[in-house]
Formats: structure tokens, sequence, C-alpha cells
């Protein structure tokens, strides 16, 4: 990046260190931050559609409706979340390339599993054998937002349910007795009442998924820890920059970044609570 | 191969008793239940320790982070706030990195009996340093939830427990502790839960799994990579963490019960 990087055995000392740290790897390194960011800022859309979509569905005059809420919503107590990381991405990835396999080569007589093998024509394949890497990375990592989405999408039907349950009766009947349709009152009166009581679980979910981001990269997206791993682990002399095993080191800056960004969002949250719970009547909205 | 064969094979493979290589080609149902099932030893193992001495530890940080000194609360504090405020993930790879980096040194101590070996290469094996990662997740974790309760112990009953002669020893053993307790139990269920599934994660971030002595997901996506099939040991170890964390959730009912029992 600079000039006088140009031949990195004679630099030494500041010099070193400003050579170390802007090589082409740690521009990379520096990028994935954003990969945990774009993780974030996609998900949570999605995270509070199927909250919402869980929740109405616990709360469905259907009783089949509301026995799949009531299962989605309670799988993720009994399961851990990481092996829904690890199962959606390769279900779909599978599902997918079947379902295009029974379109696109309705010819082919031969059955998908054969012994230890998944085999799809080649026209099925997803993404296609010869597309550019970075659609296979981009395909991987959308792969990996849903994951996380039907997780955590799960944990927020919980939150929202019980926040739609929390508002008070009498707030509802009223509107009805006021000759409100439905969802007038739902739109009107539930819903945004809801939000002061599903505040402190969302604000709680959210410092959960972030502390879940490091998990990509189990799912082979090269994200931050992926990074410092690579960077972290011994060079020797044959590399341009040498050094002894520093992944503590690494690992320390990433540790340093989750906590800004938590420290960060709780007062975010804070301030969030004593806005949203004003003129409410509970004990934070009396002030 | 019969299952019941497979059964003496493959029930305490994770502990290294057994058969010692995995089976590789064709595969059978019974196979992968049980070798699932014989890694589920170590997520009981590590919930277990975790647990059992987190919940006396956190009880300790809680009170000292609600105490007057300083010097007690502060480290509490930052001891808590560091560990809630980062992931677990990253939390296995900081430890274990730093327990390969220290001295490989071994004590021989002398208990008077019985002579121990004490080695800190122990240290970079799961068994025990997955435990302690755990250990230290779950105490801050828990002493929050225990603060949190300890702050809303009624002012009535530690000023009755005053007024009736009892020292502050004895205010904090029978009166606050207590119900600290009770009114933080539905929450460290909670919180149990999420550690018996962050159990999954040990032999995932940095830890080895020493001669493929692994927990319950280190099998099934053992399994998943052989066979190219997820939808058969996915759900073994789903049904088998359904399972266990209905038993826990029973446990900790069972002593909610009894820390309410006095109360009608």
């Amino acid at each position: 990046m600079f000039n006088h990087c140009a031949d990195p055995s004679l630099v030494d000392g500041l010099s070193w260190w400003s050579c170390y740290l802007t090589t082409g790897k740690h521009i990379n390194f520096y990028q994935s931050f954003l990969v945990v960011f774009a993780l974030l800022l996609l998900t949570v859309p999605i995270i509070l559609a199927f909250g919402f979509a869980g929740a109405l569905a616990r709360r469905s005059r259907m009783l089949p409706v509301r026995w799949f809420g009531l299962g989605y919503t309670s799988m993720v107590r009994g399961i851990p979340d990481i092996i829904f990381f690890l199962f959606v991405p390769i279900a779909m990835d599978q599902g997918i390339e079947y379902l295009r396999h029974q379109w696109k080569c309705s010819d082919w007589l031969e059955p998908v599993r054969q012994g230890n093998d998944f085999v799809v024509c080649t026209a099925a394949k997803m993404p296609l054998g010869i597309s550019p890497q970075w659609v296979h990375e981009t395909y991987g990592f959308l792969l990996a937002t849903l994951a996380f989405a039907i997780v955590f999408g799960a944990f927020a039907a919980n939150t929202l349910h019980g926040a739609l349950g929390a508002v008070p009766k009498a707030q509802l009947e009223t509107a009805a007795a006021f000759g409100m349709s439905r969802g007038q009152i739902f739109r009107r009166i539930h819903l945004p009442q809801m939000w002061a009581y599903a505040l402190p679980g969302l604000s709680n979910l959210w410092m959960i998924l972030i502390k879940a981001t490091p998990l990509l990269f189990l799912l082979g997206v090269e994200d931050i820890v992926y990074w410092a791993r690579e960077l972290g682990g011994t060079k020797t002399a044959r590399f341009a920059y040498p050094h002894p095993d520093w992944r503590l080191g690494y690992f320390l800056v990433l540790l340093v970044f989750y906590l800004g960004l938590t420290w960060v969002s709780e007062k975010f949250f804070n301030n969030l609570t004593r806005r949203v719970s004003k003129g409410q009547t509970t004990i934070g909205g009396t002030v | 191969m019969s299952c019941a064969q497979t059964f003496t094979d493959y029930a305490f493979r994770a502990l290294g008793y057994g058969e010692r290589a995995l089976p590789k080609a064709d595969i059978s149902l019974c196979e992968q239940i049980v070798l699932i099932g014989s890694g589920l030893i170590w997520n009981v193992y590590f919930a277990v320790v975790a647990l059992g001495f987190g919940f006396f530890f956190a009880s300790l940080v809680a009170f000292g982070r609600a105490s007057d000194r300083k010097w007690l609360s502060l480290p509490a504090a930052t001891f808590i706030f560091l560990v809630r405020g980062s992931p677990l993930f990253i939390q296995f790879f900081i430890v274990y990195e730093t327990f390969v980096l220290l001295p490989k040194v071994g004590w021989d101590i002398n208990l008077g009996f019985i002579e121990i070996g004490i080695e800190t290469r122990w240290l970079t094996r799961a068994w025990l340093g997955a435990a302690i990662v755990l250990f230290l997740n779950t105490s801050a974790y828990t002493a929050q939830i225990f603060y949190g309760a300890l702050k809303s112990v009624p002012r009535g009953d530690i000023e009755a427990a005053r007024a009736i002669g009892m020292n502050t020893v004895q205010i904090n053993r029978r009166i606050i502790w207590p119900t600290m307790l009770r009114l933080a139990w539905p929450s460290y269920t909670n919180e149990a839960i999420f550690l018996f599934h962050a159990t999954a994660l040990v032999f995932f971030s940095s830890f080895p799994a020493w001669q493929q002595r692994g927990d319950s997901l280190y099998y099934a996506s053992y399994f998943a990579d052989k066979t190219f099939n997820p939808f058969v040991p996915y759900p073994i170890i789903a049904g088998f963490f359904i399972l266990f964390t209905i038993l826990l959730i029973l446990l900790f009912g069972w002593a909610n019960k009894r820390l309410n029992r006095h109360l009608s």
C-alpha cells in the first residue's frame, strides 16, 4: 500500500506495522467486519417477519395453524441453535437442487440418493458449476442468513406472542365498544401498545443475535473469525511478514469489537425503552 | 451387524471404550442413534459440571456485585460485562489459545493418602478447558440474573430479620439468598437450558476431539458429512436434545416447587 513497503524485509518498527496492517489480507479482514453488519441488517427484517407470522399463527382461530405456531416457537427451546445453523443451509441446498432436478431433468431415471451420494443432473446444480466464485459465496451467505432468520424468528415469535397478550384487555374492549373492526383494533390499538412490552425481549434477542454472528464461520463464510485465524497463525520466514502465533491477539481484537457493539446496543435500547414507554400505564411510563 | 452388537461397540465410544474405528460405509440408522447418543454423555457432563460449580460461584459474584465495597463490586461487574458482552464462540477461542501458550508443566500434589499429578496440558483438553469456559460463561449470566433478583428482595423481610436479632451473615444466608433464588428461578431455568444447548459448541470451536471422542453434534455432523444426508442425523440429535431439555425443565420445576413450598 505504502511505497516503503515494497520490500518488507527492510522495514522495521513502526513502519513495519504500517506495512503489516495494510496488506491485502488485512484489508480483507477489515472488510469482513462488514459481513457481520450485513448479516445483522439482512436478518432483522426477516426475523421480525417470521416473528410476527409465528406470533399471529399462535393466536389464529384455526387449530392446525395454532399448532404450527406452537411447534415453531417451541422448537428453539428444545433444540440448540447451532444444530439449525448446520442443518438448514445443507437441507435447503439439497431441497432446492432436488426440486430443480425434478423440473429440469424429468427424463433422469436414476434415484437422487445413491448410497452416500446426492446426485442431480448438471443443469440442476445450484448455483451452476460455471457460475463465478462470488455467486457461490453469496448463495452460501444467503442460506446462512435464512438459517439465522428461522432460529431467531422463533425467538421473536415467542417475545411478540407474549407482548400481544400483555396489552390490557380493557384497551381492546374499549376499542371494540367504539365500533372498530378487528383489523382496526389490531392496527391502531393492539400493535402500537405492544411494542412497549416487546422491547425488553427484542433488545435481549438483538444481543443474542450479535453474539451468534461468529457462528457464520462454521457455515463456511469468510467472516472475521476466519480471517483472525488465517492472519494470526504462525507465519514462517517464507512469508513476507513472519511472526509467531498471534491468534490470541487477533481474537482479543474481536473481543473488543463485540464488547463495543453490545455496549452501544445497550445504550441505544435504554434510550428507546424510555421513549416507547412514554405515556404507557406502566411503572416506566409514568415519568 | 445387529443393533445390540452396535450398542456394545459404540455406546461408550465417546469416552474411548468399544470399537475404535467409527462406521465408514453402509452406515445404519442404529449406528447413528447409538453413536450420537454416546456423544450426549459429553453434553450432559459439561452441563452438570458448569451448572453445578457455576451456581455457587454465581451466588458469590452476585453478592459481590451488590456489595457496597468498591473492590468487590467492581471486579464482579467487570467480569459480568466481559462475559455477557462477548460471544461464547470467541471466548472458547481466546481461552484455548491462552491455554495453549501456557508453559507445559506438571505438579505432584500430595494429599497424604494419595498423590495426584496435575499438568497444565490438561487445560488444552476439552474435558477440563471447555468445562472451565462454560463454567465461567454460565457464572456470569447467572450472576446477572441473581443480582437482579437480589435487588428485588423485599426490604421488609430484611428489616424483620434484623428486628428479631439476626446478624448480617444470618440475614444473607437465611433470608436474602433463599429469596433471591426463589425470585430468580424462572430466569435461571432459561439460562440452564441455554447452557445445555451451548455445550454443543465445544467441539466446533477450538477444542479438538481427541481420538474422535466427541459430543453428540460432533458425531451428527460426522454422519452428515459421510452420508451427505442431513435429514437423518440432525433430527436424531434434535430428538435427543428435546428429550434432555424436557428432563432439565422437569428437574428445575421440581426445585422451583421446593423453593416455593412455604407459599400457598
